[in-house]
């Protein structure tokens, strides 16, 4: 598996050249439930680091998605429109939310690794 | 008896508690100024019977609607309510239910309101309707801050033909929001170039049909020069029957529809009480304000409602809600609704009809009058008219003369000195051709 860092806010971004692509992680989507929708960011749009960038419904509540890193909106996963469900079966695959053309590549080193993800999720049980 | 909660030990108890000789004390820090230096001077106390001949003799010197002949309009409509629409509503199950959180014990109330979003959505051409909001005005707002929502712009157009109390409500909201609005000057007759106020950051262009002077447009082009440029078209109407008559919202390429809806079974109610219908298109529905119900089945598959889409709401997402409105006109949408079910389809038609045609002979008989101009050339049930002379004082003089002869457009601009001669008048299928009569004989022997 590529190389995937995660934030404390439970996104994931798995860089791709100068792109970088974000989703919710696996563990986000476990508590979330079942996902009924999910509103992605317009296109062109720049988003800060910790900014908002998108929104995730599911039947238990709505969450803000944050951006991990900063960058400029570049594509969203439209799949997710019709069937926000693929996020539930594929959270850190076929349902990643959207791609940035990154401002800063250094802010991924900051994220936590896989290993470091999987302490954090094990502190808050 | 004495109705007080605490005995003079209890309150000299809770006084020592927090270490103060006096209730009087507590309020030490109000400026001598604005407290009482002593007990308000109120009349003794009387027995119910007085009670009931004071309160009568006050009631007395107001002149009610239904008892002379009344042409008031300008944003609220009396219309005439069937007995049956006041019985239903005050069934226990309706008049005390509260928010229908819970749908295993409301099904009731999530009905009806269902029933009210689909007769909305029908009466106004478009594809979704909320359970209802406060009244048309603040509609109006929350409409544009869903068009600024939904375009991320931050300025909208509204119209001169715009009831200037939808216009004050909206400014306040913007004041606080941090948008902007572009308000041209009241329009008469109209002649707006509203396209060319919308730029680049416009969010949408706000119109009233009728608009508050009566007059009836269509607003199709408008829409399409709107989309054109990337802003929304959110059209108001502040008299629901017109959409009996009128070419509806939807069928003109409105995004929002935003209305009052207290000309369907509710009372003029001194202004308020209302219900403030809300429809837009179904893929504009996540940034809809309000409260939603929808239809679903049970684990029994049988039909049922509840509320939906409700992470739009303040109650599920404080900060994010679509709208700090966190309720809706429950029992005056109940009364719209039963109103609306028992004209159906073509009783609404009918009731529009009617009230065209009053409209009609009222403005063909008072067109012509010495010193009296109708202005307004395509109208629904309401018209403009120009005076000889300045319009409150002829108001007034009407009053006098036991008839309610419309609202002078002065009322609501009192600085703009072009509006002062101008007069709006109304009628309903509650005018008779007596009272038409009446009103034109006093109209024309106050302008002598």
């Amino acid at each position: 598996m590529a190389d995937i860092r995660f934030s404390k806010d439970h996104e994931w971004v798995r860089r791709d050249g100068d792109l970088a692509v974000i989703g919710i992680t696996d563990y986000a989507q476990s508590q979330l439930g079942d996902v009924v929708y999910v509103e992605l960011p317009e296109i062109g749009r720049k988003v800060e680091q910790g900014g908002d960038a998108a929104v995730v419904e599911s039947v238990k509540a709505a969450s803000e998605v944050y951006a991990p890193v900063s960058g400029e909106v570049v594509a969203v996963n439209e799949l997710l429109s019709g069937e926000p469900g693929r996020v539930n079966a594929d959270a850190m695959g076929e349902g990643w939310f959207f791609k940035l053309k990154l401002s800063d590549p250094n802010q991924l080193a900051a994220l936590m690794d896989e290993a470091a993800y999987k302490k954090f999720i094990e502190g808050l049980s | 008896m004495r109705y007080l909660p605490l005995t003079e030990v209890d309150r000299r108890a809770m006084l020592s508690t927090i270490g103060v000789p006096s209730v009087d004390s507590l309020f030490r820090d109000v400026p001598a100024a604005a407290r009482l230096d002593g007990p308000v001077d109120l009349p003794r106390a009387m027995g119910e019977l007085e009670v009931e001949r004071a309160l009568g003799r006050m009631a007395a010197k107001s002149v009610s609607a239904g008892s002379v002949p009344f042409f008031i309009g300008a944003g609220v409509y009396r219309h005439h309510v069937p007995a049956s629409v006041d019985h239903l509503i005050q069934r226990g199950e309706f008049l005390t239910s509260y928010t229908p959180y819970q749908p295993e014990v409301a099904q009731g109330t999530l009905q009806m309101l269902f029933e009210f979003q689909t007769q909305v959505a029908l009466i106004t051409g478009m594809e979704v309707a909320n359970a209802s909001m406060y009244d048309g005005a603040t509609s109006c707002a929350e409409a544009v801050m869903m068009a600024n929502r939904l375009t991320r712009r931050k300025k909208a157009v509204l119209s001169g033909g715009l009831h200037p109390h939808y216009r004050g409500v909206t400014m306040t909201h913007a004041r606080f929001l941090g948008f902007t609005l572009s308000a041209p000057r009241p329009a008469p007759v109209g002649g707006e170039d509203l396209m060319a106020l919308v730029d680049g950051d416009t969010s949408c262009v706000v119109v009233q049909n009728p608009d508050f002077f009566g007059n009836v447009r269509d607003y199709s082009a408008l829409a399409d020069a709107c989309h054109a440029k990337g802003a929304l078209l959110v059209i108001v109407v502040t008299e629901a029957v017109s959409l009996g008559a009128v070419k509806p919202p939807g069928a003109m390429g409105a995004d929002i529809v935003a209305a009052e809806g207290q000309s369907i079974g509710n009372a003029l109610n001194f202004g308020g009480p209302h219900v403030g219908l809300f429809a837009t298109r179904e893929r504009f529905v996540r940034q809809m304000p309000g409260r939603l119900v929808g239809q679903t089945t049970d684990a029994d598959n049988r039909r049922g409602w509840v509320l939906t889409l409700s992470t739009r709401e303040q109650h599920i997402r404080r900060e994010k809600a679509t709208s700090n409105i966190c309720t809706n006109s429950g029992l005056c949408a109940l009364a719209f609704s039963i109103h609306l079910a028992l004209l159906g389809e073509a009783g609404f038609t009918r009731l529009a009809a009617i009230n065209h045609a009053k409209a009609v002979r009222l403005a063909q008989r008072i067109d012509g009058l010495r010193g009296v101009t109708v202005l307004t050339q395509n109208y629904f049930n309401e018209v403009t008219l120009r005076l000889a002379k300045p319009a409150a004082p002829v108001v007034e003089r009407l009053a006098a003369d036991g008839i309610l002869g419309g609202v002078p457009v002065s009322r609501f601009y009192p600085s703009d000195g072009s509006v002062t001669d101008l007069l709006i008048v109304a009628a309903t299928e509650t005018n008779t051709d007596d009272d038409v009569e009446a009103f034109a004989v006093k109209l024309e022997e106050a302008l002598r």
